[in-house]
């Protein structure tokens, strides 16, 4: 990293670290939505960008981490800290059996994104219909207008949500920046150029690429529990649904898929983009359903035709801030 | 001494169609050898049993005395043998560099120490003005140079080189020759090439083994080789009078 890099990420941890202060709620909560697909974003990206391995259900992760935490928490008031482990755990057993069929039994590519769409799918058709859980009328959490963050339940202030996710966002950073400088980094990123090559050199491409599906199958699962603490409300047709996991992987895939920045400026651009031509519509007093997903589409259509490997990348070279 | 690679009786068809046939034979430790062959002798299917692509339908091989047959190649790679694709197989996306370092995080379980490893090797293959590039910048001569730069930094006992000459001029070929012949002798790495470069065989080989339609059909010496007749005969054709 460069002078000039060090700068700009000064700059930023200050913007991020004092925003609640001069911000109101409004802009809380998109800073708090661009984090959380900062986050997801970069859990994704350790699977495809850095492994090779196009995951197109990671909203099975999501939603068997925020089920798990919020069950616990309506049902036997066991708080987030505690229910997190299980969460984590669930979604981590679901990425192990999907990581394990797939490559033990050479199922690669586009039929293991395919594998992985299959598993979300009946995952959210069984939640529909496990009444322990609402089924698909949905599952509640007590609202619970604080003024005060009650951190321990994950209870309380927008603020104190967005401190949460900047907190999350950062470590998934910190988290994939060790990663690619160390062992797993290089054997994954090996495994993704040519897994053949990667083998004849030694790599156990099983043993590494279901490391990948486990680790962001775990970070995946604490976006979860963070999701069902924020809204207080889980419905099996939204979390588990495949634009969900469409959602995580827009901002990797705009800001540039396997490097360690695009995913959070993928995820800001999206976000802002969508949410600032939805506010400016509202305000001129129109109705235009579905205008989020056509920005989306959009987007996504021109960096693919234009910039395929992200605007990241580019933009980096611009402001001289990478190689 | 029992040889570093012993093959016995293997056999590999594919889908009816024999590939390689009760080859038998070894490699003794700290020697050099060629297998060489007209094409689609099976060769590269000899190299891949040996690496552990696919396993022998009938026969052993064994490393270093023990059975190999049905391990997986990063296993056998992990016993000590280093191996080179016939159509190179760079890491596209990674710079020269990382891709050496894959290969000697190995032995090396640390990043760093892996990379002083990797600029050694590849001050050796004369490609560390290029370390920075990513490897799909190379020409196929340096793609070459760092297939053998990857292999090497894994640190085999044997390495199985795949037509690493081809394509190479005849300059470049010396070089790469002398360079054998070094971790050979310096090293004492046991090398069991494949090579259409007859110039490169002579020079380098110890033992030669002729492969023809998935048969050993001649081993011996290089210059005892080239006056075989059934050598003559598979690469030439038949003397016929007129």
């Amino acid at each position: 990293m460069n002078a000039r890099a060090t700068c700009w990420l000064a700059a930023l941890s200050v913007v991020l670290l004092f925003l609640p202060a001069v911000a109101n709620n409004y802009i809380l909560s998109l800073a708090t939505l661009i984090l959380f697909f900062a986050y997801t974003g970069q859990a994704w990206n350790i699977l495809m960008g850095f492994a090779g391995q196009l995951s197109l259900g990671h909203s099975l992760y999501l939603g068997a981490g925020g089920y798990a935490a919020a069950a616990l928490y309506a049902h036997f008031d066991i708080g987030p800290w505690a229910g997190l482990w299980l969460a984590v755990a669930l979604s981590v057993a679901f990425g192990a059996l999907i990581g394990f069929l797939a490559f033990r039994y050479g199922v690669s590519g586009v039929y293991f994104a395919l594998l992985t769409i299959a598993f979300a799918e009946f995952t959210r058709i069984g939640v529909d219909h496990l009444s322990w859980v609402g089924g698909s009328g949905g599952l509640f959490l007590k609202v619970a207008q604080r003024d005060e963050a009650d951190i321990l339940n994950l209870r309380g202030t927008p603020a104190m949500f967005y401190y949460v996710m900047l907190v999350l966002a950062t470590g998934a950073f910190a988290l994939c920046a060790w990663l690619l400088r160390t062992r797993p980094g290089y054997y994954w990123q090996a495994i993704r150029e040519n897994e053949e090559a990667a083998r004849a050199l030694g790599i156990d491409t099983f043993r590494w690429k279901m490391l990948a599906m486990v680790i962001s199958a775990a970070l995946t699962a604490v976006a979860g529990v963070f999701i069902a603490f924020y809204y207080n409300n889980l419905f099996p047709e939204q979390i588990f649904h495949i634009g969900r996991s469409i959602e995580i992987i827009l901002g990797p895939v705009i800001g540039g898929v396997g490097t360690l920045f695009g995913p959070i400026f993928g995820a800001a651009v999206l976000t802002l983009l969508a949410e600032g031509a939805t506010e400016l519509v509202t305000a001129l007093g129109w109705q235009f359903p579905g205008l989020k997903q056509l920005i989306y589409g959009l987007v996504l259509l021109l960096v693919v035709v234009l910039l395929p490997n992200g605007l990241w990348s580019p933009l980096a070279r611009k402001l001289k801030v990478a190689p | 001494m029992t040889p570093l690679l012993q093959l016995r009786n293997v056999s590999k068809s594919f889908r009816g169609l024999r590939a390689v046939m009760g080859v038998s034979f070894e490699v003794e430790e700290k020697t050099i050898v060629a297998l060489i062959g007209p094409n689609g002798a099976g060769k590269t299917t000899l190299f891949n049993m040996v690496a552990g692509v696919f396993a022998p339908d009938s026969g052993e091989i064994s490393f270093n005395g023990k059975s190999v047959n049905g391990l997986r190649p990063d296993q056998i790679c992990a016993l000590g043998v280093g191996r080179t694709f016939q159509i190179v197989k760079p890491f596209a996306g990674l710079s020269v560099l990382d891709n050496v370092i894959v290969g000697a995080l190995e032995r090396s379980r640390n990043v760093g120490e892996a990379r002083r490893y990797a600029e050694t090797m590849l001050e050796k293959l004369d490609l560390s003005a290029k370390r920075d590039l990513p490897a799909a910048a190379l020409t196929l001569p340096d793609r070459k140079g760092l297939e053998v730069a990857r292999a090497l930094a894994t640190r085999p006992r044997l390495l199985l080189l795949d037509e690493v000459m081809a394509g190479l001029r005849p300059t470049e070929c010396d070089r790469m020759v002398a360079l054998f012949r070094e971790i050979n002798e310096r090293d004492c790495m046991t090398i069991l090439l494949i090579e259409h470069v007859m110039r490169a065989v002579m020079a380098l080989a110890q033992k030669v083994i002729v492969l023809h339609h998935g048969e050993v059909i001649a081993d011996g010496t290089p210059d005892r080789i080239v006056r075989e007749p059934a050598v003559l005969e598979c690469y030439l054709g038949e003397e016929t009078d007129l």
